[in-house]
């Protein structure tokens, strides 16, 4: 991997990314129209409370001026601060970064290792009862709306059964520490994160069969049979590894999109993560709240899709050496 | 027809062009899945025209349902029981059937649109142009779908149009850059260079002869790309982002799960719209993957 090679994906990445800043600039300053008005609507300002209101929320100055203010500010990590509860939207977005990565990450492990799984299979055994199962299953689930499928679970398994507490991360009512409190979040984590791994599932199955069965046909497999080579064999060390690249594109770009994946699935289970700080937000709405959130869920997946690249280049010969 | 007079060039075109579609039919019926997605879509699709004839839309305000028990399981109320509203849960879904599917399309048809201008444009003429969509395709590509929909859909408001536009102007990169893929290999092809030998203009070449050749590529896609639509339609909804008048699919879940569905135990209440976004989405898919299947030969045997 030359080089050239990493500078150029740095600097496109870099690029994109102040694309969104600039993007996200406009977008809330131009079509907002005078949000001091609008948020003290009714009430009674003095020119100079007006004034103040306006420095404070960064208003003040021409557009042009703004914008660079507003570049700087980001560069800084400073966001603005909530309309809600006054507070800085970058600490806002770092508390409940943790959940959802924590949620998310979860059931984007569990569902790369059963999509994959899934995907050998139907693959290995295709036009048999595994593989229609498979693609069934595969189909159904990516036709359902991820949140639907967790009220329907929140349904059995918490309303009805009562197995599971119906949301929240922790229980308001224990005291727990240590092992104990890490046992009930696991418990408040089970059915999101089921939801989502089901949710998940399907893509990784869908991609992982087509390429799987596209590598069956070279010619390399053909020897490797013709040689005697056990079935098990031929399919762990030779098949699986080379279907396994366009999956593992997958996975890293929809790393990108941790952050803001489960935003309805985080609303029915109240999980207090990003998802659900932006189903709040959008109540308000509180505007700088989802500028800030806009901006960090864009950043994610653009580091993410950096990350593809150079994990391609690195991985890919044909990449590599060119 | 006489045997002496030559048909006209526009008679063996329009012949060939019913040829291709008759072969094309036969192929896509035989198609198992496709066939089953086709029939599904049908009868949605007759369902949601003849909603006037199926259900009263008064019973869609609360104004007029005063006098019916709210949260009835559908053995007290028939068929499919009441919201907390005391309206019928049936009524809800055959008109939501409309909502959902018009919106699905209508952003569909935008978003393709968008898609096949930038798409061809960019194929077709290269250099500088191609260079400066392409970059724009890109960066909408890398901004979540998602958080770029309900930031926009906040700052519009929420309204049946908004929600269109908003769908179709975050769906459209994708089936861009596969038009314009298509494109590149289109234009390297030996009957364009004749016709523009033949002194054909740059129009007559991108809409006689490139455009009916990326067209099966862009039905297929539209009809991958509407279930995609009425998936974000139904999440955009659920975040409240959907048209506060009128019922929808997604809106119907949303209003289940802010009156207390899920502690009130009314399956009833978000089971129906579910089962029919689930179904809608499935049958588009089908027919999509079938259809790609019949104009592109290589792609048959990825199911088997």
């Amino acid at each position: 991997m030359s080089a050239r090679y990493v500078s150029g994906k740095v600097l496109g990445s870099l690029a994109t990314l102040l694309f969104v800043i600039a993007f996200n600039f406009f977008l809330f300053r131009v079509v907002e129209g005078d949000p001091v008005a609008n948020l003290f609507r009714g009430r009674n300002l003095s020119q100079s409370q007006r004034a103040a209101l306006t420095k404070q929320f960064g208003l003040d100055g021409s557009t042009g001026e703004q914008f660079v203010r507003y570049v700087q500010q980001t560069a800084q990590f400073n966001l603005g601060r909530t309309y809600t509860n006054n507070q800085p939207v970058a600490s806002e977005i770092w508390d409940k970064a943790g959940p959802t990565i924590a949620l998310v990450g979860v059931s984007t492990l569990l569902s790369t290792i059963f999509g994959v799984m899934l995907g050998i299979a139907a693959a290995w055994r295709r036009r048999t009862k595994t593989d229609y199962a498979v693609t069934s299953f595969t189909m159904t689930t990516y036709a359902m709306p991820d949140f639907w499928l967790g009220m329907l679970l929140l349904t059995a398994f918490a309303v009805e059964l009562g197995w599971f507490p119906v949301g929240g991360i922790v229980d308001p009512n224990s005291d727990a520490t240590g092992l104990a409190k890490v046992a009930d979040q696991a418990k408040h984590m089970f059915l999101p994160a089921l939801t989502l791994t089901l949710a998940y599932l399907g893509e990784y199955a869908l991609v992982m069969r087509s390429s799987l069965l596209e590598t069956m046909r070279e010619d390399y497999l053909v020897l490797a049979r013709a040689k005697g080579l056990r079935d098990a064999l031929v399919r762990k060390r030779h098949a699986v590894p080379n279907a396994l690249l366009p999956v593992i594109t997958l996975i890293s770009i929809n790393f990108g999109f941790v952050l803001s994946g489960a935003i309805a699935v985080e609303a029915i289970f109240s999980w207090p993560g990003l998802g659900l700080a932006t189903y709040d937000a959008l109540q308000g709405p509180d505007l700088p709240m989802l500028q800030g959130l806009f901006l960090v869920f864009s950043a994610a997946v653009i580091a993410a899709n950096l990350f593809a690249d150079l994990l391609y280049g690195y991985l890919d010969p044909r990449v590599r050496t060119s | 027809m006489s045997a002496v007079a030559a048909p006209s060039a526009r008679r063996i075109t329009w012949l060939r062009r019913r040829r291709a579609l008759g072969s094309g039919w036969r192929e896509y019926r035989r198609n198992t899945p496709g066939m089953v997605g086709l029939v599904l879509l049908v009868l949605i699709v007759l369902m949601a025209i003849a909603a006037p004839l199926l259900a009263d839309p008064a019973g869609l305000h609360a104004v007029n349902t005063v006098n019916n028990p709210a949260w009835a399981n559908p053995a007290k109320f028939h068929p499919l029981g009441t919201d907390h509203l005391g309206r019928s849960v049936m009524t809800q879904v055959i008109w939501g059937a409309r909502i959902s599917l018009l919106v699905g399309l209508a952003a569909t048809v935008l978003a393709m649109l968008i898609g096949s201008v930038v798409g061809i444009t960019a194929g077709f003429f290269g250099g500088w142009t191609e260079s400066i969509l392409m970059r724009l395709t890109e960066w909408f590509l890398v901004i979540p779908f998602l958080p770029l929909a309900i930031v926009l859909a906040a700052i519009l408001g929420p309204s049946i149009q908004n929600i269109i536009l908003v769908i179709g102007i975050t769906s459209w990169p994708f089936p861009a850059r596969l038009i314009r893929a298509q494109v590149l290999t289109m234009k390297e092809r030996l009957y364009v260079d004749r016709s523009r030998a033949l002194g054909a203009s740059e129009w007559h070449l991108m809409t006689r002869h490139i455009l009916p050749n990326v067209s099966g590529l862009i039905i297929a896609n539209t009809t991958l790309t509407v279930p995609v639509a009425i998936l974000s339609e139904t999440t955009l909804s659920f975040l409240g982002l959907g048209d506060p008048s009128r019922a929808s699919w997604g809106k119907m879940l949303q209003e289940s799960f802010e009156a207390g569905a899920l502690t009130q135990q009314a399956w009833w209440y978000y089971v129906p719209p579910g089962v029919g976004i689930l179904l809608v989405v499935l049958a588009f898919t089908l027919c999509g993957q079938a259809l790609e299947e019949v104009l592109d030969p290589r792609l048959r045997d990825r199911r088997e």
